[in-house]
């Protein structure tokens, strides 16, 4: 019997029971519980990939090649920490998976040498797999006592770096898809609406909007045909759990898709990927792919008369697609600019029908809920949001990656205890929430927890998730800068506000951070002028603009001008820049002592504004001077400092 | 073998507004960019006004229209990539190369374009040619970087 037979007849049947010990064997054999060979599991997400998994792996070849040995290779997703990869396990039989960061492709050799002699190179293991099946490695940490997990709660990353993500088989002999089948053998749509609703589950996407609500409104609309469309159109800088999700668990979103479409009615769904995560798109075909080979797509499912077909649509690049109503003319061919809302696309979406938009995350969710009831949901989390939370962590943390908290973590913990603070020893400043519209929260926040009203107090938003860690070497004013432009090159221009508001705000942002020599007085005037407005500007997009974008657009400034004031008016009044990031408001001069003649610095003048003989101390004209810093640089004798 | 331009737009079903995106996509995909003739026969096809479909390209900051260079250079402007100086390498990248973002060397070897994320947050700042990544990279690697593609050519 092959392995797909196998699991439809005996896993998949109505009547199946999969405690009979033949049936519980081969499952745990495709699990990878019990091994007969050798397996490398070597982490290919696309951060892995990034740091050169696909060397690892043709090493990893090479070597089982030239020693003759048997051995099987697993590519999984991202575990989570980024900045480990690529990430290498190895299983021996009888033995506990054991983990191995770092290691790229000139590693592979010694570490295999060791490993199958059944010693652990100490260098570069960070843990092992906890199974009663398996004997320990002696003095290696258990992944799951590590600091970086400890502190999780894993739903939706639950699996990824751990199952093979290519494999149906696996996910199923991991219980999947038999949630889907329960609820199409025996739950009612409504009966799902409704616990869905009762889990307290709301939208992961930003908006925060309750799933359960908004499934009961297109359950309720009375509609010849009915679409569910999943929002992966992740593009904000620095967010990728998504991505994460969809390459190292592709069946459990596909899973949370098949069970809202019938809970809503909907026969069918689109997944809305955006076009450069092109690892992600090729495994999510894959994986629909194998989905109509076993039957759970198509016509008439399991014999149970319902029809589901999904179809991905590669999104061509645009933030504001992430929009809900944005997303949807984006999929009808037209430009994705937002539509004014009610009618809900609820009511009215795609094509005119009643459409239900939902994240990633808040698909990967739903699973979990069918299996385990939603009172085992609403037991995580903080009375107004429920369940848990996936961050990507970036900027200057120590550890760079993915973490899943339950919702009322303090943001301290994520950073401190889960991240390891801030790197190389430096001061924490800021984190920056949401992603480009979020809020950026100083140390005297970090005690708030994680949850949709509590952030939205203190003017930030949870947004998609995305955690940008500062130290002292960031400048906020810049910060804002780099939101805004982000932000006015995204905007669709549909309306007012949002198009011209935002475009003013980085002009003046621009001003006040220009060189501040041979300015003139009508330039000093305008960058007044415009400093006086930026808060009143501000709050005019936020309060006129049609959708989310332009709402949130003002965040990242409004909270930098709340939380660091002090710094925006060193910019404004003393025109200089604390963090030296601001490289036009940089004064250089050269020290005489120090300068010893060498021309370097003259030589690279983009500007000519060095001047000097050979051998003689060199000067700068600072009405010349650009602040490039290329004579900061080039200086062997640290002459050229900075005013 | 190149599909040719009808072969691609034959594909899909005439006067459907929702396969004008794909078709767009699929264009690229064989040829890099979006030409003239391309956006004049999507337009008949799809049948919109030529400038409609040439609004709705501009409109995605993935369509091109100009043709990419032999080595392809993505400079990532994440936020974990603006943190750690790509304004910077971006800078140093378009001065090396003599080009804006967005636009290809006149001897068609090089092409720049800033992107908002590649998703390597981990190893900023990163810069990517022709699908390879380049990651943790400083101003003065930039040079070698591009001298190494230069002496390929």
């Amino acid at each position: 019997m092959d392995e797909k037979q196998f699991l439809i007849e005996k896993v998949l049947a109505a009547k199946a029971d999969i405690r009979q010990r033949e049936v519980s064997d081969i499952l745990s054999a495709i699990r990878h519980d019990t091994v007969t060979k050798p397996v490398v599991y070597i982490g290919s997400g696309t951060c892995g990939k990034v740091a050169g998994a696909d060397k690892t792996l043709e090493a990893v070849n090479r070597y089982l090649e030239e020693k003759n040995l048997v051995a099987e290779i697993v590519q999984v997703g991202c575990i989570g920490i980024c900045s480990y990869e690529p990430v290498v396990d190895i299983q021996l039989p009888g033995k506990a998976r054991i983990s191995f960061r770092n290691i790229t492709h000139e590693l592979v050799e010694p570490l295999l040498d060791d490993i199958f002699n059944s010693e652990v190179p100490a260098e570069h293991v960070f843990g092992q797999f906890n199974n009663s099946r398996h004997n320990r490695w002696e003095n290696v940490p258990l992944i799951e006592e590590l600091p970086f997990f400890k502190y999780q709660h894993r739903i939706v990353l639950a699996n990824c770096g751990i199952s093979n993500p290519d494999s149906l088989a696996d996910y199923i002999a991991r219980g999947g898809y038999q949630t889907y089948l329960k609820c199409i053998r025996n739950y009612t749509s409504e009966k799902i609406c409704s616990v869905v609703d009762q889990s307290g589950l709301r939208g992961r996407g930003g908006g925060g909007y309750n799933t359960g609500q908004k499934w009961i409104t297109a359950h309720n609309t009375v509609s010849d045909q009915k679409y569910l469309i999943c929002n992966a159109a992740e593009s904000d800088p620095g967010a990728f759990m998504d991505r994460a999700v969809i390459e190292g668990d592709p069946h459990l979103l596909l899973e949370g898709i098949a069970i809202a479409a019938y809970a809503v009615g909907a026969t069918k769904a689109y997944i809305y990927v955006m076009d450069d995560y092109s690892q992600a798109f090729l495994m999510l075909n894959a994986a629909i792919n194998q989905l109509k080979e076993y039957g759970f797509t198509g016509y008439n499912i399991f014999d149970s008369g319902i029809d589901l077909k999904v179809t991905l649509v590669r999104g061509p690049g645009a933030f504001v697609c992430g929009e809900e109503t944005a997303l949807i003319n984006s999929i009808e061919g037209k430009r994705g600019m937002p539509r004014p809302k009610p009618p809900f696309p609820a009511i009215e979406g795609l094509f005119g029908k009643p459409t239900i938009v939902n994240n990633v995350e808040t698909l990967a969710n739903i699973p979990f809920i069918l299996r385990h009831g939603p009172q085992r949901f609403n037991e995580i989390g903080t009375a107004e949001a429920k369940g848990t939370k996936v961050f990507a962590i970036s900027g200057k943390a120590m550890i760079t990656g993915l973490v899943e908290v339950p919702m009322g973590t303090k943001i301290k913990d994520i950073i401190f205890k889960i991240a390891g603070g801030v790197k190389d020893g430096k001061d924490f400043k800021a984190v920056q929430i949401g992603g480009p519209s979020g809020s950026c929260l100083p140390a005297s926040k970090l005690d708030l927890p994680v949850g949709y009203e509590s952030l939205w107090n203190e003017g930030a938003i949870i947004g998609s998730g995305g955690m940008i860690v500062m130290d002292e070497d960031t400048c906020m004013v810049d910060m804002a800068k780099f939101f805004m432009n982000f932000l006015q090159k995204e905007s669709c221009g549909k309306c007012i506000p949002c198009r011209e508001g935002t475009r003013r705000i980085h002009e003046i942002l621009e001003n006040i951070t220009r060189r501040p020599t041979g300015e003139s007085g009508f330039e000093v005037l305008e960058r007044f002028k415009g400093i006086m407005q930026l808060a009143e500007l501000a709050e005019v997009i936020k309060d006129t603009s049609l959708c989310g974008l332009g709402q949130t657009a003002p965040n990242p400034l409004m909270s930098a001008m709340k939380w660091f004031r002090e710094e925006f008016e060193e910019h404004v009044f003393d025109r200089k820049c604390r963090a030296g990031v601001c490289k036009e408001l940089r004064l250089f001069y050269i020290d005489v002592d120090k300068c010893t003649g060498c021309v370097a610095c003259l030589r690279k003048c983009p500007v000519n504004a060095i001047v000097g003989q050979p051998r003689q101390p060199h000067f700068i004209i600072e009405e010349k001077c650009i602040g490039c810093g290329i004579c900061f640089d080039v200086c062997k004798f640290v002459a050229v400092k900075l005013k | 073998m190149q599909a040719t331009l009808d072969e691609i737009i034959g594909r899909y079903k005439a006067g459907s507004r929702e396969s004008l995106l794909p078709l767009l996509q699929d264009i690229q995909i064989e040829y890099g960019y979006l030409n003239e003739e391309a956006i004049l026969k999507v337009g008949q096809h799809i049948k919109l006004p030529s400038s409609k479909v040439y609004g709705i390209a501009t409109f995605y900051d993935q369509f091109r229209f100009v043709q990419k260079g032999k080595f392809h250079f993505k400079v990532c402007r994440g936020t974990s990539c603006h943190m750690h100086g790509s304004s910077g390498i971006l800078r140093e990248v378009e001065r090396a190369l003599n080009i804006k973002e967005g636009q290809t060397t006149r001897d068609g070897r090089f092409s720049l374009e800033a992107v908002s994320c590649m998703g390597a947050c981990g190893s900023a700042p990163v810069v990517n040619v022709n699908g390879e990544f380049r990651t943790a990279i400083s101003i003065p690697d930039i040079a070698r970087i591009i001298d190494l593609y230069r002496s390929t050519i």
